[in-house]
């Protein structure tokens, strides 16, 4: 038999406000444990929530950037349970009223265009870090993290596929990052995953018994999570074993998940608006403004690097996804005004290097100029494509402009021809074997002498100056 | 009458006059505090070094003409579940017998503004759950006017200072009624001002949507003062209220004429003491003597607040209390196997009977399945008290009644029996839950000579009618002027 996997994301992602969600402490990663806490976030009796604005409006851009409706109306809950990282003993979180409510992202796996709907967007603080100390018998805390602002995204149960699940996740980040909410760094946990996973028989409507898994923090992760879990699912069922309503966690490095807690054991949260903190009101107008400072979002971005560009559908869909990426296209479009060449060069040698390097699209270490600048020195015949390759390696390793790379190593084309045709009487006298074979009709032996008078100019000679001269020389 | 026994407003005039500085003052008032607090117990904490040294720099300040304040170089004593920066702040708990907030409460800061010195801290029941302070970690507070019995609570210690001399005024906070009874056991004027014009910052919170701080004093002329000193909106408090506050002290006029005052027949007809209930109707008498105009009517819900007071109170608790972990403050058990057991042995130790009781009611009512039929029924019934309060102001300017069904307790009295203690808060757990003003004031003494207490509730921010009333009263009556021979 068949089986279709059914997935729903619970999406977490810190929003890139400077302060924290209940206090003015600064949201910023890092920093001396302990540090960027006040008596607020760290739970000391008699403080109170005061709800930072900024919050709001961030998890209004994420709702309207994924098509959700704004609840007029919504409020805070508090979400009770004890654990060390939690300083008051209960999450300022939403219960029945989010934020934002019922959204789609469009995403397309396989050239097919699929809808996934997002359930809801609610905002939430988060917790502080447990940090165990190998040495010593206890665990320390660190609440630097502890009220920085989360939203949380949850989908509906419209995903069928890891590829699906990626594909979601890809556009999720690229919109989150295109509105400037948050900055997405997975291995800083600003963006985590919880999965809800279940398979069925192919063709069969009601769902079948779900599991959570929690806390993913890599887009890796999440694929090989749910490989694994429904791998495991779909042989509990083949065997005659029934599907356990639980939490698990899932262990990435020895690729299984277990069980931590059943559907009988899962906390009761207790739930109550928190009695600290008043409704939140998004009236019309305040929604019309942050409709207003939306930029924009990749899908249109997309759509027009097609039109305006002439980009192929793929190579459109890769330079959108990132914004970091598509603002670097775009400017370095801006400088050379050859759109094509300058997503060849993205697509091609700086995604390849990126990617050896193990770096991040954040991390390119030149400006967008200098690959319009390396451009135009091809345009221009200064330098040949081969030597621009070299170049541009050099560009990536030193961040220096290509122009003065070019100017220091002597890279320019040599276009003199009397330079030139001393070097080919040079190859000639020292290849009597391979005049002799040209003369016999061996045309591979042309091919040998061009790449000689390469080597002995270092690349640098124009190929068709020297086709053109070898030829007199030999037709002589 | 001694130094002691006077108003803020006569100390003040003292002050102002040179004819005693502060620190001779905040001296008379420790020494008094060494004379009769070991007998009454109403102090965790006294500050004495501090106290002095601060009356010296406040006295500085007045002698070069720096402060204008009518609260400078008064002595004041807080409740202790009121932050005070490097003062310790236990709530008469063992769960925080040793911690020092890092802070200050907004009331805190804005009384340090206004030059008073603070002498220390009072003793009250654990977390303020409590009608007689005798839930306290620390020790029992004992009636000035006979020390077999009660303060009442749960500000005890804050309204047994004030009665005793051994504060100018205090400060302390009222949940379902502990600033108004431990005020009228003790024969002072105890204010809990509308929800949300006293900042809750700094206040250790009991039950978020019920609790304000309020004043605590020898008469209403120095509760107006008070009001000034405290009321406000904070950006720091996101219930607190963003209205305008008026000058309390010129409500303090000696005039009732044409005011429409409602009495509920049920706060003087079911449970309440004889002697209670002829005193605040002589009360009644003697506003209407003065031009009020006061009947009876119907406030039919009554009987549904005190069910509702406690299943609010107690799931709001239950959450807030929870951060009492033993991680990262305060006490920790000694012994304990894993994390779940740190927690369990630290708030089973750390937790006085009372506490834990709430705790445990709280969190069943918030339970899954409990929600709808506790909770959710309690903040429908809060609706309909609300309401009802809301019907009764479209007729009457203040509603009057008794402040609590008894007078003062023996200790040990009803401390076994906590229904029985619950019932005390009847007439005022209601005013909480509507979030109104009310002003408890002197209105007579029982035949063991045990001060009766007189409620006037208003209209949500009308603070000002209230102590209209209560100054016409205390105008025509010597009933506030009694002090308690100790």
């Amino acid at each position: 038999m068949e089986y279709e996997i059914v997935i729903g994301l619970e999406v977490h992602s810190e929003l890139s406000t400077k302060s924290k969600i209940f206090c003015s402490c600064t949201t910023e990663f890092g920093g001396e444990v302990n540090t960027h806490t006040c008596p607020i976030c760290t739970g000391m009796p008699g403080v109170l929530p005061v709800l930072n604005k900024k919050v709001v409006e961030y998890a209004v851009k994420a709702g309207l950037a994924s098509n959700c409706k704004i609840a007029e109306y919504s409020k805070q809950d508090r979400k009770n349970y004890f654990y060390p990282d939690l300083p008051k003993a209960y999450q300022i979180s939403q219960y029945d009223l989010p934020l934002c409510y019922e959204g789609y992202i469009d995403i397309e796996v396989d050239d097919v265009q699929k809808r996934i709907g997002i359930t809801r967007i609610h905002i939430e603080e988060d917790a502080g870090k447990l940090m165990h100390d190998e040495w010593e018998t206890g665990s320390l805390v660190d609440y630097n993290r502890g009220g920085v602002p989360l939203i949380e995204i949850v989908s509906e149960p419209d995903l069928r596929s890891a590829q699906e699940v990626k594909a979601y996740l890809e556009n999720l980040k690229a919109i989150l990052e295109y509105i400037n909410v948050s900055d997405c760094k997975m291995q800083e946990g600003s963006l985590r995953a919880d999965v809800n996973l279940s398979v069925r028989p192919k063709g069969q409507k009601e769902f079948g018994t779900r599991t959570e898994m929690k806390n993913l923090n890599s887009f890796k992760a999440i694929i090989r999570a749910i490989e694994g879990e429904s791998a495991r699912q779909i042989e509990v069922i083949k065997s005659g074993g029934v599907i356990v309503q639980e939490t698990r966690r899932w262990d990435d490095n020895k690729g299984v998940s277990y069980a931590m807690r059943s559907k009988e054991e899962a906390h009761d949260y207790r739930y109550f608006p928190d009695p600290d903190l008043m409704p939140i009101v998004v009236d019309e107008k305040w929604k019309e403004e942050i409709k207003n400072s939306l930029p924009e979002l990749p899908e249109a971005r997309k759509k027009r690097y097609i039109s305006e560009f002439s980009l192929p559908h793929y190579d459109a869909s890769i330079l959108t996804s990132s914004k970091v990426l598509a603002d670097f296209f775009e400017e370095a479009v801006a400088k050379s005004k050859n759109a094509k060449a300058v997503s060849n060069w993205i697509m091609g040698d700086l995604l390849r290097i990126l990617k050896e390097k193990e770096m991040e699209i954040e991390e390119i270490p030149f400006p967008a100029d200098y690959l319009a600048k390396l451009i135009e020195l091809i345009e221009k015949g200064i330098i040949s494509g081969t030597i621009a390759k070299k170049v541009f390696v050099q560009m990536f390793d030193e961040r220096k402009d290509p122009g003065v790379i070019v100017k220091e190593k002597g890279l320019e084309v040599i276009s003199d021809e009397s330079a030139i045709s001393g070097i080919i009487l040079k190859v000639l006298e020292n290849n009597p074997k391979s005049i002799e074979d040209y003369k016999n009709g061996k045309e591979k032996a042309f091919g040998f002498l061009v790449g000689q008078v390469m080597r002995e100019t270092k690349g640098k000679a124009d190929p068709k100056i020297i086709n053109k001269l070898l030829k007199t020389e030999l037709d002589k | 009458m001694e130094l002691y026994d006077l108003s803020v407003h006569e100390m003040s005039d003292l002050i102002k006059s040179k004819k005693i500085s502060s620190v001779e003052l905040t001296q008379v008032i420790l020494d008094r505090i060494k004379k009769v607090d070991g007998e009454i117990g109403s102090y965790i904490t006294v500050l004495e070094e501090s106290a002095i040294k601060r009356a010296r720099e406040v006295q500085d300040k007045i002698d070069k003409g720096e402060t204008n304040s009518p609260l400078a170089g008064i002595p004041v004593a807080f409740k202790d579940n009121i932050c005070t920066e490097g003062i310790k702040t236990t709530c008469a708990s063992k769960m925080l017998d040793n911690f020092i907030p890092p802070y200050n409460a907004t009331v805190s800061h804005k009384l340090f503004l206004e030059d008073t010195v603070l002498v220390g801290k009072l003793n009250m029941d654990e977390f303020a759950m409590g009608g007689s302070t005798e839930n306290s970690f620390h020790k029992l507070t004992k009636n000035p006017w006979d020390t077999k019995r009660v303060p009442g609570g749960s500000s005890g210690g804050a309204a047994a200072s004030v009665a005793a001399g051994l504060a100018a005024f205090a400060l302390g906070s009222d949940t379902g009624g502990s600033i108004r009874q431990p005020a009228s056991f003790c024969g002072v004027v105890g204010m809990k001002p509308t929800y949300g014009a006293v900042s809750r910052y700094g206040l250790v919170a009991f039950a978020s949507s019920l609790d304000q701080i309020g004043p605590i004093s020898k008469n209403v002329s120095d509760c107006a003062l008070i009001l000034n000193a405290i009321t406000g909106y904070d950006l720091n408090d996101s219930t607190s209220a963003n209205v305008n506050y008026p000058d309390y002290t010129k409500s303090l006029q000696n005039d009732v004429k044409g005011l429409k005052i409602g009495i509920p027949k049920e706060y003087i007809t079911q449970g309440i003491n004889d002697e209670v209930k002829k005193a605040v109707l002589d009360g009644v008498k003697v506003l209407e003597n003065l031009g009020a105009k006061c009947e009876e009517f119907s406030l039919p819900i009554t009987e549904y607040a005190i069910p509702a007071y406690y299943l609010i109170s107690s799931a709001e608790a239950s959450s807030n209390l929870a951060r009492y972990d033993g991680i990262k403050y305060g006490f920790r058990a000694e012994k304990f196997t894993d994390l779940s057991d740190l927690y369990r042995q630290t708030r089973s130790e750390g937790f006085g009977t009372e506490v834990k009781r709430r705790i445990m009611l709280g969190t069943y009512a918030l339970s899954s399945g409990y929600y709808d039929e506790y909770y959710n029924k309690a903040l429908q019934v809060r609706t309909l008290i609300k309401k009802g309060f809301s019907d009764a102001f479209e007729k009457y300017d203040a509603v009057l009644g008794p402040t609590a069904p008894t007078t003062a307790y023996k200790i040990g009295e009803k401390s076994e029996d906590p229904l029985e203690m619950y019932l005390g808060d009847i007439y005022t757990a209601s005013v909480n839950i509507a979030g109104l003003p009310g002003l408890s004031i002197p209105c007579g003494m029982d035949s063991n000579n045990l001060p009766i207490g007189m409620q006037i509730i208003g209209k949500p921010f009308d603070e000002s009618t209230l102590l209209r009333i209560g100054y016409t009263f205390e105008k025509n009556t010597e009933f506030h002027k009694n002090r308690a021979k100790i």
